[in-house]
């Protein structure tokens, strides 16, 4: 059970948040400048709480009042964002085994993972491809890959179909769910899409801003 | 000047996703169809002018070049020397730039604070300062009987930077870091920041995001402030005559020698001049992505 209770302020708003997320998917909505980003950004240890707690089972990631910050580096909390942001001067090999290598993981262990998280993906043909090369579908799927090998503990997406075309879309969107599932772990993905909270989520997360000073604040539905 | 065809309205001319596509706008300049009238043709005289003026001082360089002795005049002592004083001292002043201009530049580029435009304004004066000045300015703190820090490197470690060639790298990093400190600068702050969360994420530390990541991704910026820098030192000539002086083998470098020789041996000096002029060429050229590409 993930759970993210407290509050963070930021230049331009404060986030005032109270959630708990069990082994589902649910869908973090919500207007612009409601802290979506700012929440997966705090789950993954790029920002602090200013109070409150967060914690994934009996594991602590933040608890600014026992001065408990647990490094981002090793939350394993897989991030995906709109672009795949591969790093353009690795191949998609490297790329996929970045996590492995950073871990101190021998470079051929490393590669044989890679190549088996990118087969695992139906993705195996683009193992040798430039990254330059790759169409937004395809680069998607290669960070998909990236993140799944970390082993993520929680996965973390800001809009990862967004700029997709229709069709890829559909397809990226039943093969998160499958992974998903899979996994079992707590999925939190920002999405504006109705079609995507109806295929993957179980639940819906909404960031509302209200009026003047008032800090962001959060319902749950369904 | 023959008119070209206009092209097909169903070819759109206008590839710039950005532009109004509005069929009132005018089609860009250069790609529709020509109409030359009194104006544009009084324009384009005077363009050519200007093109006339740039382009013939340089072809006459080409044209006084000794083409049939020119390796031998290259290899007169003097020319020696000075090709390999400027090469050396080019080379190790690049050296400097990147190693002292990186870190200011990912400082200016990442953290907001006070006196930071003020920094970057500091680290500019000396583009726009005169060169005769900025050597003045090298004297009044690093020669060796007047300068606060000069006297005391002297003092100290027996080191003389005037009239030596460690006053040429001087001089030649204080003119030319600053191209490299912008041009790395934008390099950094052009990066997209989520790549550095991305491998935080993934384990990441912060030393390999800075080395591994960061660096990586600004590489093409910095390399290319690295060549403007270098050839920004290699012409440099007004900061190292007044500071360094003009000793032949020590501080005599291209440009000195140049003008020196242009008395005594003018076809010595415009064989130098080609040398340097085939540099700058190659240096547009391997910067063609940045510089000469333009806006369209």
């Amino acid at each position: 059970m993930l759970r993210v209770t407290g509050v963070a302020t930021r230049p331009n708003f404060a986030l005032d948040i109270d959630i708990a997320v069990g082994k589902e998917t649910v869908a973090v909505v919500g207007d612009n400048g409601t802290g979506k980003s700012t929440l997966l950004q705090l789950i993954a240890g790029l920002h602090r709480l200013n109070r409150g707690h967060i914690t994934l089972d009996d594991v602590v990631f933040d608890s600014p009042e026992q001065r408990n910050f647990m490094a981002p580096q090793r939350r394993r909390t897989a991030l995906l964002f709109q672009q795949a942001l591969l790093f353009p001067f690795l191949s998609v090999r490297e790329n996929v085994a970045f996590s492995l290598r950073r871990s101190g993981t021998s470079r051929e262990a490393a590669d044989a993972a890679a190549i088996a998280a990118l087969n695992r993906l139906d993705a195996l043909r683009l193992a040798d491809r430039e990254v330059g090369s790759l169409s937004g579908g395809e680069s998607q799927r290669v960070a998909l890959a990236r993140a799944l090998v970390l082993a993520p503990r929680v996965m973390l997406l800001d809009e990862p179909l967004t700029s997709l075309d229709r069709r890829t879309r559909a397809d990226f969107r039943t093969l998160l769910r499958d992974e998903f599932c899979s996994l079992a772990i707590p999925c939190l993905i920002v999405t504006h899409d109705d079609a995507d909270i109806e295929a993957m989520c179980t639940k819906e997360i909404r960031l509302e801003r209200t009026t003047g000073f008032e800090p962001a604040t959060l319902t749950l539905a369904r | 000047m023959a008119e070209r065809q206009a092209p097909s309205p169903f070819t759109d001319m206008n590839t710039d996703q950005t532009a109004d596509r509005s069929p009132a706008s005018l089609p860009p300049v250069g790609r529709g169809r020509r109409h030359i009238s009194p104006v544009s043709l009084g324009l384009s005289v005077v363009a050519a002018v200007a093109v006339a003026f740039v382009a013939l001082p340089l072809l006459g360089i080409a044209w006084r070049t000794p083409w049939s002795s020119v390796l031998e005049q290259l290899s007169s002592p003097a020319a020696r020397a000075a090709l390999r004083l400027s090469v050396l001292t080019s080379a190790v002043t690049a050296l400097c730039t990147i190693v002292l201009g990186t870190p200011l530049a990912w400082l200016i580029a990442r953290y907001e604070f006070v006196g930071r435009r003020l920094l970057r304004a500091i680290i500019t004066v000396p583009v726009v300062l005169p060169p005769v000045v900025s050597g003045v300015a090298l004297l009044a703190v690093f020669g060796r009987s007047n300068g606060l820090v000069g006297r005391m490197l002297f003092d100290t470690f027996g080191t003389q930077l005037t009239f030596s060639p460690l006053g040429v790298i001087v001089s030649q990093t204080f003119v030319a870091m600053p191209f490299y400190v912008l041009a790395a600068e934008a390099g950094f702050t052009t990066i997209d920041r989520r790549f550095e969360q991305l491998a935080t994420t993934l384990g990441a530390s912060e030393k390999y995001i800075f080395a591994g990541v960061t660096l990586r991704l600004a590489a093409p910026a910095l390399l290319a402030g690295v060549v403007l820098a270098w050839a920004r030192a290699l012409g440099e000539f007004g900061a190292t005559i007044t500071f360094a002086g003009n000793i032949e083998g020590r501080t005599q470098t291209l440009p000195l020698a140049v003008y020196l020789l242009l008395e005594s041996d003018p076809s010595t000096a415009y064989a130098l001049s080609m040398v340097m002029v085939s540099v700058a060429v190659a240096v547009l050229v391997a910067l063609r992505g940045r510089y000469l590409r333009g806006n369209r």
